[in-house]
């Protein structure tokens, strides 16, 4: 007998809209000797005391559950973490959840916050699990469309377009994944005012904070009066280079964090216990490996910025994560034609920037996640496809002529 | 000496790769090309830039395997030179690769690289051996090579496990 499974399925689950980066990644994933650029995670491993100390604590034995908001000793290094580096101060008892991985944080505050129907701010281009995760949690994502005009950084003004009585809250990505666009703490001070006088709450995605390059990092919850409205979302992912691990932390007032707990004790009980105990060592004795690595993205971003503009394909200075976002326009094809036609034709794997939303159509995302010999030798294909598209672009015009 | 932010740069740069052109290095480092040649000219002179040697693994090459022993020396000090004379009369020998003064229950630790266990033992007892103020050796060949100025010779450390596009 034949089942007609669509009758059991979620309106919302087949709502849900692909990721753009799954028809890229098969793609990609099927050709050899491909040079990618199209990596969201670190090319180093993780630092090795950090893995050493994980294996101990299997050795010896750390393998029950630990408390639904991870190990205390845990928290506490987050806590006078989040305190040396981003001078926000979070008590380790009813503050902070170690959870699993940062996009976990992000489906936690959702579920907490969110009604139907209540809206929520996306600042466009945007990594991909967004809209997603709003729309999962029965919200109704908005998206607020930024451009390369100004390093596409979200004004105030197209904030107040948008708001309505049903906005609940801002998503903010600051340095971002795609765009790799850092807000200072002026511009964190501009948006806060559009906040306090909506009434509304910032979910701040701080997990590209440790990479950041030409100035000090502000967290959103340190900017005078955000604190009470903020739910600050880390993790060990990118700074620590840690991804495989799926840690992430959230931290927040403790009226909401009460909720989230519920939540996070019903779904998942806790993160991997043995992989906290790693987390402890990072926290503890990693700085210097950060900081090194920290400067190799700062001198790969230099390079590829300059390489880029070199070659005709106009590119801000993004001031952190390891992604830049140059505009393709000049070769006259979309991003998704453009991105194909590279990895076709030079094997070098870009995104698309249209994965990250309607306003990154135009442009791609390379990350900078890879060393800078490999960077050069990309540089050289784009260089020489970006020649090749011109030069069909003079033929053709010819032909017409 | 104290060094300027962007020597310390061009100084890890070179560190890991010294065949980085100037160009990249300039461009890595947000300035001009002419003016990382000149400060690398500089770093030469300073002597603390000393040689750009590349590391070969000769063992993978067949006939051109090597041998290396390191060896512990216990040399009596002179009046005067101290450790110095004797020194320079080791590191002369161009079978030495390496030779530094050692705290410890030796003086120096002499590296000799040589085509065969006969070689070097020839090289101790001909002429480390006799060379006066030499007190004694002892001899500790090299079998097997994992790990040489902080880079892995082989291994799987190095190797990208990474999915080929990842959001």
């Amino acid at each position: 007998m034949s089942i007609d499974y669509q009758q059991y399925l979620s309106t919302t689950a087949m709502g849900l809209e692909p990721s753009g980066i799954r028809k890229f990644f098969d793609l990609a994933a099927s050709m050899e000797d491909v040079i990618s650029l199209g990596v969201g995670e670190p090319d180093f491993t993780t630092p090795w005391n950090i893995r050493e100390f994980a294996i101990d604590a299997l050795r010896d034995g750390h393998t029950s559950y630990t408390a639904n908001a991870g190990l205390l000793e845990l928290r506490e290094e987050i806590s006078k973490y989040l305190q040396r580096r981003f001078q926000v101060e979070y008590q380790p008892e009813d503050q902070v959840i170690v959870t699993v991985g940062a996009s976990q944080s992000l489906d936690l505050a959702f579920r907490t916050i969110l009604n139907p129907g209540d809206e929520v701010l996306i600042i466009e281009p945007a990594f991909v699990s967004y809209t997603a995760l709003v729309t999962m949690a029965g919200g109704v994502p908005i998206r607020v469309e930024t451009s390369a005009e100004n390093g596409f950084k979200v004004t105030p003004e197209q904030l107040e377009e948008v708001i309505t009585d049903k906005t609940k809250a801002i998503l903010l990505c600051s340095p971002n994944n795609p765009t790799g666009t850092s807000l200072n703490k002026d511009e964190l001070t501009a948006i806060a005012a559009v906040v306090e006088k909506h009434d509304l709450l910032v979910v701040s995605d701080e997990i590209y904070a440790e990479l950041t390059y030409d100035q000090e990092f502000t967290s959103f919850a340190s900017i005078p009066g955000m604190y009470e409205r903020t739910i600050l979302i880390n993790g060990f992912s990118k700074g620590f280079a840690m991804t495989g691990w799926r840690l992430g932390f959230i931290a927040a007032p403790q009226e909401l964090i009460s909720i989230m707990i519920k939540i996070y004790q019903f779904t998942t009980m806790c993160a991997p216990t043995m992989l906290q105990m790693g987390a402890i060592e990072a926290l503890r004795n990693s700085s210097e490996q950060v900081e090194k690595m920290r400067q190799h993205y700062w001198r790969r971003r230099n390079f590829i910025v300059q390489s880029l503009n070199e070659i005709g394909l106009e590119c801000h200075t993004p001031g952190g994560a390891f992604y830049v976002f140059p505009s393709i326009k000049k070769s006259g094809l979309t991003s998704e034609e453009f991105a194909q036609g590279l990895l076709e034709e030079e094997k070098v794997a870009v995104v698309p920037g249209n994965a990250f939303g309607a306003s990154g159509e135009g442009y791609i995302r390379c990350s900078y996640a890879t060393s800078i010999e490999q960077i050069e030798i990309a540089m050289n294909r784009i260089g020489r496809y970006m020649e090749s598209l011109v030069r069909s672009k003079n033929t053709a015009m010819e032909k017409v002529k | 000496m104290k060094l300027t932010n962007q020597e310390l740069n061009i100084l890890a740069i070179l560190d890991e790769n010294h065949s980085v052109s100037p160009k990249s290095i300039a461009m890595q480092l947000e300035t001009t090309e002419e003016n990382v040649n000149k400060l690398i000219k500089k770093l030469e002179e300073e002597k603390i830039i000393v040689s750009y040697p590349t590391l070969i693994n000769w063992n993978k090459i067949e006939g051109k395997e090597t041998i290396v022993a390191m060896i512990d020396v216990k040399v009596t000090p002179q009046r005067g030179v101290g450790f110095n004379e004797v020194a320079e009369q080791i590191y002369r020998y161009p079978e030495v690769s390496s030779l530094y003064l050692m705290s410890g229950t030796y003086d120096l630790s002499v590296t000799i690289e040589g085509k065969s266990m006969k070689d070097i033992a020839l090289f101790v007892s001909n002429k480390l051996a006799t060379i006066e103020n030499v007190v004694s050796t002892t001899s500790h060949f090299m079998l097997k090579k994992y790990k040489h100025d902080g880079v892995i010779m082989e291994g799987n450390e190095d190797k990208d496990r990474r999915m080929v596009v990842s959001p």
